[in-house]
């Protein structure tokens, strides 16, 4: 549960574990039916930091919803280690955009949520709880209720209660698209330096692309109406990462390359 | 914050960047004006101090209370139509010392608790069915609307027609009357926990089980002891309604038997007593909403 140095060490990404396969999702509303997910086929590799990023209305959240099988697909399929996903289970973890702490739980409380539901030792359950609070800087803040703790306070508690239930795979839809330009910065700098400890497959889902570029390994560029996928971006920026290297050559020429794959499609529209 | 920190140390002697000395607190202090007490009072929504509102929530008791007492101990208005105070209370030591007052409210009080715990012990499993299961409520909505608008007071009659003159014919008013009321309230309670919080839930390992019994019921309880709260206020009514067509003892009843005999001052008692009962149940759940779900509050 809680990474080995070991662990840690061994950082090398490796083969597929998420595989979406010509996934197609439409809505019917009435007679009409609205086409919001096109044939989107990608791959997210074990320990790999995955980032999709495109306009809002693209599907990007269906997707991860669909990940995540709290939604299900009119055609293709998705596969988590090589299984098929039919609904929801705990080896694909997931950080909401929305708020979704358990306010009638502490802090603690809602971080043990997950190993509680499946019966886990009180000793045991104490010290993941702690080593990932820790982990979040909200040591001081275990006895807490939700309603006490910021913006950007709760979603690190959420990161903490997916990561404490050590999932396969952490979906984040847009965890840090409710908060504010300086927090969200903060948050950015938090979950990079949690996954270099924990190297945890993640596939995190964005509009802001300097988020995009700052957190991923890869990039996976979406259009929107239908939601398509347009492009795969290699991001080969070193790590440990920081948030000054948005000012690097390397980083602006990416953000230049997926404004462009962007751009096109907002032409192409109008 | 953090932002700047990261950055300052790359550029900080940039040109066109003047940097702030910190500098000690000006020593000048202005001192601040108090808002005054009307200033507050007049603003909407302005908070007032915790004197300031029992000395409100008590004059307004005064002012009623010795409105009051202009009218009766002044004479304005024949004891007969409006009693005083002290006729009231009068009356309430001479039903108390003569054993005839305990009777009637407690056969109020009996019929009240079991028509509420009967209708909230089946309406609440049934509210939570209802807000949880899609198919439970396409059942039962449409049949429970239809229901809840109907009066109680036009059951009445049916009621005695087949159950007769007695403890069940009231406790069922109660029923009825509360009773759909609380599944439909209940109902919307569960459907407005959010679907994120229920998805949260089961990205963590939760069973459907574990969803009904860790997140939605949890969620749901602070909603649940207002709406038994708010639906309890209401039971109050439908039982004088009950008492008042057909009982032989209760509060009611008790008012009815003086109005017969012109004894203005023991209905006043009844409605006082009604009163109390009322603040003293609602109280109750207050407590039990702040010990069972206090991080609501």
């Amino acid at each position: 549960m809680i990474p080995t140095r070991a662990d840690i060490r061994s950082c090398t990404i490796g083969g597929p574990l998420l595989e979406a396969r010509s996934v197609e999702l439409r809505y019917n509303t009435g007679n009409n039916s609205v086409l919001a997910l096109d044939h989107v086929s990608l791959d997210v590799r074990e320990k790999e930091f995955a980032v999709i990023v495109g306009p809002s209305g693209c599907g990007k959240s269906s997707l991860l919803y669909l990940a995540a099988g709290l939604l299900d697909s009119t055609g293709g399929e998705i596969e988590v280690g090589g299984e098929e996903v039919t609904g929801p289970g705990r080896d694909r973890g997931m950080v909401f955009q929305a708020y979704t702490l358990f306010p009638w739980l502490t802090v603690a409380e809602n971080v043990e949520f997950g190993l509680k539901r499946r019966r886990m030792p009180a000793k045991e359950r104490q010290e993941i709880v702690s080593y990932y609070l820790n982990e979040v800087g909200l040591s001081q803040f275990g006895g807490h209720y939700p309603k006490q703790l910021s913006g950007g306070m709760k979603q690190r508690v959420a990161i903490a209660r997916a990561l404490a239930n050590d999932p396969k795979i952490l979906l984040m839809d847009e965890p840090f698209g409710a908060l504010d330009s300086q927090t969200r910065a903060t948050m950015q700098k938090l979950l990079l330096r949690v996954w270099e400890h924990s190297h945890k497959t993640v596939l995190f889902v964005t509009h802001d692309i300097d988020e995009a570029i700052i957190l991923g390994d890869r990039v996976h560029v979406m259009t929107a109406r239908p939601g398509r996928m347009k492009a795969v971006v290699d991001i080969d920026i070193p790590r440990p990462r920081s948030l000054d290297m948005m000012l690097d050559p390397d980083f602006i020429a990416i953000k230049r390359q997926i404004i462009g794959l962007l751009h096109d499609e907002i032409d192409e529209d109008h | 914050m953090q932002f700047d920190k990261t950055f300052s140390s790359a550029d900080g002697a940039a040109s066109g960047v003047t940097v702030l000395e910190a500098k000690a607190a000006s020593p000048v202090r202005r001192v601040k004006k108090e808002r005054g007490f009307v200033d507050r009072a007049l603003t909407p929504r302005a908070p007032i101090s915790a004197r300031a509102s029992l000395i409100a929530g008590i004059s307004v008791w005064i002012v009623v209370l010795a409105g009051w007492s202009c009218l009766t101990y002044g004479g304005v208005m024949p004891d007969i139509f409006l009693p005083s105070p002290t006729a009231v209370i009068e009356r309430g030591i001479s039903m108390i010392s003569d054993g005839t007052l305990w009777p009637n409210m407690w056969a109020s009080i009996e019929v009240i608790l079991l028509g509420f715990l009967i209708s909230s012990v089946v309406a609440v499993p049934l509210g939570l069915l209802m807000g949880t299961f899609r198919v439970v409520q396409a059942a039962l909505e449409p049949l429970v609307n239809f229901i809840r608008y109907l009066p109680v007071t036009a059951f009445v009659p049916l009621f005695i027609l087949w159950i007769g003159l007695g403890l069940s014919q009231r406790v069922s008013i109660i029923i009825f009357g509360t009773f759909f009321q609380q599944i439909v309230m209940i109902m919307d309670v569960v459907r407005s926990v959010p679907d994120d919080m229920l998805n949260a839930s089961y990205t963590l390992g939760s069973s459907r089980r574990d969803v009904l019994t860790h997140v939605i019921l949890p969620a749901a309880k602070p909603g649940i002891i207002d709406t038994l709260r708010i639906t309890m206020g209401w039971a109050w009514t439908y039982l004088v309604v009950a008492e008042l067509v057909a009982a032989d003892s209760g509060l009611g009843y008790m008012s009815m038997q003086a109005m017969r005999g012109f004894q203005v001052d023991k209905i006043f008692l009844a409605i006082g007593i009604i009163g109390i009962l009322g603040l003293i149940t609602d109280t109750c759940f207050r407590i039990l909403r702040a010990r069972w779900a206090g991080w609501a509050a």
